[in-house]
């Protein structure tokens, strides 16, 4: 099996879609020739035209409207909003008319075959406008799917499930992990389910919930606690919207801890709805507080990005906080 | 000399401005108030059944929308908009089109909606919210939508379609399909930054849209002079490169004429075409809306004078294509059938509470199955509360 960054995996994920489906068309800014400015449709546009690989003007919004136009029409356009950003000018496009198309108009229209790829997350130094975690906006939208991988492997199979999927579907990638993670990734095509999280190690003190960029992190925290004897379930949601309540609440009725972990500011980041779901499912299971481990409920930083976000250590201690309570 | 930006430079040695007002783009007008064309002008090539199809799409729309605005004010439906004194720049563009164009309306093109087919029934469930209506009730009324016909449902903020329309135009265009897309919003929709990214989207893209816009002279109480400062909006669609035309939007003949013309150029050229249609809205924005608060009752009756209907109604009659007695018998009639539809529609049940959850995915997810059984589990112990359901879950 070929290795892989998550860049490669991305454009191979790409490459197979554009192959397989000729309404599948990738779009945005730098994405043409250049092949975008982390180079996830390099030679896209050499291999499938201009007309199916191709740079717009600077304008999220107007991405987002074609976009809904042509998944409209029947396409299954693939647009990159270079970073999460940059998404906002594009949000009343992506909640008002990506998310209830087909609600609106009583299933006689949709646009299931739309993704939005969009890079998020810190790590790259990048400071508040190229670190943002916004995923939590959106999950307050009903309509749309939330995609996050964690690695390579990972997000070949989920963007080819998030084309191929009858509801849109916003992909968010880890940046810092483009080139960072590296990982064998099977070549032929390949889905892996939406809306199903994965138990990536099983235990049974304390569950350890994170996703995306976050899971290497959580991961080197739960290494830290079992080597002190802490016995840790680990998994990966995968998706944020729509949430694999089962598979996190027959974990922590099994554990009775759970410990969520999230880049994004904690106040109204998804960890809190993760919490409240689960204190009512699992209340009687609980042995200790649910707790998060997060980003600052402030703008995300430069130079004490260190500082801010929500690291192994301080995984570590919650986790040490959530067994010993 | 050029540049990178596919601009002509021509140079000046002397600092000088260009004027915000040195394009100035005139109008077209083929139909005079009497009934007869105007000194130079050429009647579009019509037939009898197309004009007279056109004629009473419109008369249709107005009767329709008189009908439903007292509806509204009967409390029988919850809100209304009418397109009284646009009827030609709705109906004439959409004549204009082949069927299987799509149709991307703002909310006040009930004209081109009924030109396609829409029954008075299907008016009349949408209407109504109820189980009959396409939109499945979950929409306001005049949010009308039909995929058999290629009309995408309404969407009520404004200018979205816009940049959409640009999408689906594309996707036309690679699909080999030989249609276009037909785009509508208002003056003021085209403040909305949608406006700039659909505009710009769709000529840098070679995307086949007809931009039409409807210069109404108002957005709810705000006049055109409060919306913008430079010639309409028609000059706006050279500054992104694209042929434009300006017409009387209540001169049927002429709105035919530019739109047919828009339509082969945009598929000749994969390329799209901004037109602007002057007219006047002479109701109110909406059943919630009081123009007398912003408007003079001497400027209404100015542009009242203008009416489009009346207009191509001298037209059909000069040209002995319309039987004045035998119209004024269909209009009874029409008046007729309307009021007994309204009364069949509102009596038609609302849709089923499985319809609070379908739709907002292509199948609904767990947790929307769960708060459904929930719910109906509320509803069971509270069934007084809850009559539209409550007897059929």
């Amino acid at each position: 099996m070929p290795k892989m960054n998550m860049l490669q995996a991305i454009n191979n994920a790409l490459d197979l879609a554009m192959a397989k489906d000729d309404g599948v068309v990738c779009f945005g800014e730098d994405v043409g020739h250049f092949g975008g400015v982390f180079r996830a449709t390099s030679k896209l546009q050499e291999k499938y035209g201009k007309a199916r690989c191709f740079n717009t003007p600077l304008t999220e919004q107007g991405i987002a409207g074609f976009a809904n136009g042509m998944a409209a029409q029947g396409m299954k356009p693939v647009a990159e909003i270079q970073f999460a950003d940059y998404i906002f000018p594009a949000f009343d496009q992506i909640v008002n008319e990506t998310a209830k198309f087909r609600y609106r108009s009583g299933n006689e229209f949709n646009v299931g075959g739309l993704v939005f790829r969009t890079p998020y997350g810190g790590g790259i130094a990048g400071g508040h406008y190229h670190s943002q975690s916004p995923e939590a906006y959106f999950a307050h939208t009903p309509g749309l799917k939330i995609v996050v991988p964690r690695n390579p492997h990972q997000a070949k199979g989920l963007l080819l499930a998030s084309i191929n999927c009858p509801d849109p579907v916003i992909f968010f990638e880890p940046k810092k992990l483009y080139r960072a993670s590296v990982g064998e990734v099977p070549e032929e095509y390949y889905e892996l389910p939406i809306g199903q999280a994965e138990v990536m190690k099983t235990g049974t003190q304390v569950t350890v919930l994170a996703w995306g960029a976050q899971m290497e992190i959580v991961e080197k925290a739960v290494e830290m606690a079992e080597a002190i004897g802490i016995s840790c379930e680990l998994i990966d949601l995968r998706s944020i919207l729509p949430w694999d309540v089962d598979t996190v609440a027959e974990s922590v009725k099994k554990t009775g801890r759970l410990v969520i972990n999230h880049e994004a500011p904690l106040t109204g980041g998804f960890a809190g709805e993760i919490a409240a779901t689960i204190q009512q499912r699992c209340f009687l299971h609980l042995e200790s507080p649910i707790l998060r481990v997060c980003g600052l409920d402030t703008p995300y930083p430069l130079a004490l990005e260190k500082e801010y976000v929500a690291d192994h250590l301080k995984t570590f201690e919650a986790i040490k906080a959530s067994v010993n309570f | 000399m050029t540049n990178p930006n596919n601009a002509t430079i021509s140079t000046v040695h002397q600092a000088e401005f260009t004027s915000g007002h040195a394009l100035q783009i005139p109008t077209l007008r083929i139909l005079q108030d009497d009934g007869t064309l105007y000194a130079g002008a050429t009647a579009p090539e019509l037939d009898k059944a197309t004009a007279l199809k056109m004629y009473q799409t419109m008369t249709f729309i107005r009767v329709l929308d008189e009908r439903m605005l007292g509806a509204q004010r009967q409390g029988r439906i919850s809100f209304y908009m009418k397109c009284l004194g646009e009827e030609a720049a709705t109906v004439g563009s959409a004549a204009a089109l082949d069927d299987a164009d799509m149709i991307m309306a703002q909310y006040r093109e009930q004209g081109a909606l009924r030109y396609r087919g829409f029954t008075l029934e299907q008016f009349m469930n949408q209407l109504f919210s109820n189980e009959k209506d396409l939109g499945k009730g979950r929409q306001m009324p005049v949010h009308y939508g039909s995929n058999a016909i290629h009309y995408m449902t309404i969407s009520s903020p404004l200018g979205t379609q816009i940049p959409q329309a640009a999408g689906y135009a594309y996707a036309q265009k690679l699909r080999g399909l030989s249609n276009v897309t037909i785009c509508y919003f208002g003056e003021g929709a085209a403040s909305e930054g949608d406006f700039h990214a659909g505009l710009n989207m769709a000529a840098v893209h070679k995307a086949p849209v007809l931009f039409f816009c409807r210069n109404n002279g108002y957005a709810i109480s705000t006049p055109a002079n409060e919306q913008f400062k430079g010639d309409g909006i028609a000059c706006r669609g050279v500054g992104y490169g694209m042929k434009t035309i300006r017409v009387d939007g209540a001169d049927i003949l002429a709105v035919y004429q530019a739109t047919k013309m828009a339509r082969e150029y945009a598929l000749a050229h994969n390329e799209p075409v901004l037109l602007e249609s002057i007219a006047y809205r002479l109701g109110a924005h909406s059943s919630s809306d009081d123009p007398s608060g912003y408007r003079s009752k001497e400027e209404e009756e100015l542009w009242r004078k203008n009416d489009p209907i009346s207009r191509f109604r001298l037209y059909l009659l000069q040209k002995c294509w319309l039987d004045d007695e035998a119209d004024k018998v269909a209009t009874e009639q029409l008046r007729q059938d309307i009021l007994e539809a309204l009364k069949v529609a509102e009596k038609v049940a609302k849709p089923g509470i499985e319809h609070l959850i379908s739709d907002v995915y292509a199948e609904p997810i767990p947790e929307l199955e769960r708060q459904l059984a929930d719910l109906k589990d509320h509803i069971r112990k509270y069934p007084d509360a809850y009559p539209i359901t409550s007897g059929r879950i």
